[in-house]
Parts: structure tokens; C-alpha cells; sequence
């Protein structure tokens, strides 16, 4: 798999610490594989809603990758849930089912992003470049201090 | 059978095999399924319900799950291991969220449930509202099947409102 300028935390520079959040024990696979090459750190794995609030609370990561449908309890309850207890939490949708209507649903409850299935590694990698900058977690890439 | 709610299938069977198994795939056979689908390799069930519900079963040969679990996980994998089953759930579970994503943004409602190992030789019939078709894909690593299985709910056209999802 392509190996991508490390993002790492500004404050520390820490590797990013990611929740993976899905049903499939593949696609969390696939996706923890994903956020190696992205020189980052898996903080947890959840396999459905319950337990990725749990998770997110153990784990305080910086940044989740969660599914849409789960069973037992769907990512954007979760998000919902995850975002009233930790308002500041940074969390990106990963789903196959993006239309428009669930897209809306996710940010309305305070998802940040939306990446849709089959995953593009150089999509994820933006879109998380994307919101951890915003946010003043990494700095951006390129900037020398955070390269490998 | 009305081909606008197929084909969304059709096209995300095909841009999801180009992308997880790195070759082209070719419809060869499209057939209506007059009895209960009969899996065929290893396949993955899931189900949709709202304005039309139903059933999509994605059937892989061993040897082309392998492929793509090998693509998915960066490994080699033998057909025989337990990962190719799971790299049928997961593909399943992108080719159909990918078509019911299409089907949804052209007015069409629905929601979509996880997608399940599916172990039983044989599915039911259609019912009598139902239409039931199967697409037969050819990949360099053997065939791909698509069973597709829509029931319309035409004796309740009333309840054929939108309805919320997600």
C-alpha cells in the first residue's frame, strides 16, 4: 500500500490516534491498514454504535472513521451521541450508502466529512488532512517538521 | 422487471469489481429467476426496505472472493480461508449501497440493513408481487452473480409515500 507523508499532532507530534467504527471486521481491517500508511496510530475498534461511544470514551482519539449501517445502533445515532458528550469530537462517515438524504442527516448531528465506500486511500488521506488542519490538530503536510 | 431500478446495480456491480479486483468484469447473462436463487460460491444477503423492498444476494466464485479479499487486506488468500466469506460481505455491502445510493437520490426511498453471511443452498421464490432477476458477471477469476429480488407492494400503493431513512 502507498505510504503517505506522515500527519502527526502539533501539540506532541504524536502519531494521530484513530476509532474505527464498522460491522465488518474486514472493512475495519482494510480501513486500519489505510490509517498505517497514513503514519497513524489505531486508538480502538468498534463494531457497532454501543460500543463505539464507549470507545470513543476510553480511547479520546483524535479523529473517527465510522460507519453508517450497524446493527444494534447506526453510525449517525452514534455520532449524535458521541458529539452531545464530546462536542469537540472530529468524526468522518465511511459508508457504501451516500445519498444525499443520510449525507444531511450525519452533519446535521455533527459528523464532519463523508467518504464513500469503496474506499479511495487518497480520498480518506485528504479529507482527514482536511479536518484534523482545520482544526489546528496537525499541521500541514509539507511543512517540515511533520514529514517522515 | 423495470430496468431503471436494475440497472443502478448493474453499474455499481461494475465499477466495484474494476475497483476491488483491479480487472475488468463482463455481463455475460441477465435471467429472470423463476425459482428460489441457488447460491452458487460464496455469497452475502442484504436487505432493503421502503418504498419497493427486497433482497440482493452477491455470489462469488471462491477463487475471485479471494482475489478481492487479497486486494482488501493486502495479502494473499487461499478461497478456502474464512476472509474471502468476509470480502463477499463487504463487497456486497458496497455494491448494493452504492445502487441503493443511485435509486435514492432519482426519488426512489429506501433503507438499507448490514449485509449477512448467507450459508442456505437455496433463497425462497419471489413472491407473487415480486420480480426477480439474476446478472451473471465474468472476471478473469471466475463468475459473479447478482440475484436481485424487488417486491413492489402494488395491493398498497398508499404506503408507497416516501418514507424517512437512514
Amino acid at each position: 500500500m502507498k505510504q503517505f507523508e506522515a500527519l502527526t499532532r502539533k501539540s506532541d507530534r504524536q502519531p494521530v490516534r484513530y476509532l474505527i467504527v464498522d460491522d465488518s471486521v474486514f472493512a475495519r481491517k482494510s480501513l486500519a491498514k489505510m490509517v498505517e500508511s497514513f503514519g497513524g496510530q489505531l486508538a480502538g475498534e468498534a463494531g457497532d454504535g454501543f460500543t463505539a461511544i464507549t470507545e470513543y470514551a476510553r480511547t479520546k482519539p483524535d479523529i473517527v472513521l465510522m460507519d453508517i449501517t450497524m446493527p444494534q445502533m447506526e453510525g449517525i445515532e452514534a455520532v449524535e451521541r458521541i458529539i452531545a458528550e464530546h462536542p469537540d469530537a472530529r468524526i468522518v462517515m465511511v459508508s457504501s450508502v451516500g445519498y444525499q438524504d443520510n449525507i444531511l442527516a450525519a452533519l446535521q448531528k455533527g459528523a464532519r466529512h463523508f467518504v464513500q465506500k469503496p474506499v479511495k486511500p487518497d480520498a480518506l488521506y485528504e479529507i482527514i488532512r482536511y479536518v484534523l488542519n482545520d482544526d489546528g490538530v496537525t499541521a500541514p503536510v509539507g511543512a517540515g517538521e511533520n514529514s517522515r | 422487471m423495470r430496468m431503471e431500478l436494475i440497472q443502478p446495480f448493474i453499474g455499481s456491480l461494475d465499477a466495484v469489481l474494476a475497483e476491488m479486483m483491479r480487472t475488468p468484469a463482463k455481463i455475460v447473462d441477465l435471467t429472470m429467476e423463476q425459482e428460489g436463487y441457488r447460491r452458487k460460491g460464496l455469497a452475502a444477503s442484504v436487505t432493503f426496505k421502503g418504498q419497493i423492498e427486497g433482497r440482493v444476494v452477491l455470489d462469488m466464485e471462491p477463487r475471485a472472493a479471494a482475489q478481492v479479499a487479497a486486494v482488501l487486506s493486502g495479502a494473499e488468500v487461499d478461497p478456502s480461508d474464512s476472509i474471502a466469506r468476509e470480502a463477499v460481505c463487504e463487497l456486497a455491502n458496497m455494491v448494493i449501497g452504492n445502487a441503493v445510493t443511485q435509486l435514492n437520490d432519482r426519488g426512489f426511498h429506501f433503507k438499507v440493513f448490514p449485509p449477512e453471511i448467507l450459508s442456505a443452498e437455496q433463497c425462497d421464490a419471489a413472491g407473487q408481487d415480486s420480480e426477480a432477476s439474476i446478472l451473471c458477471f465474468e472476471t478473469p477469476a471466475g463468475s459473479v452473480h447478482l440475484n436481485i429480488n424487488m417486491h413492489y407492494h402494488r395491493r398498497r400503493s398508499r404506503e408507497r409515500a416516501p418514507v424517512s431513512v437512514g
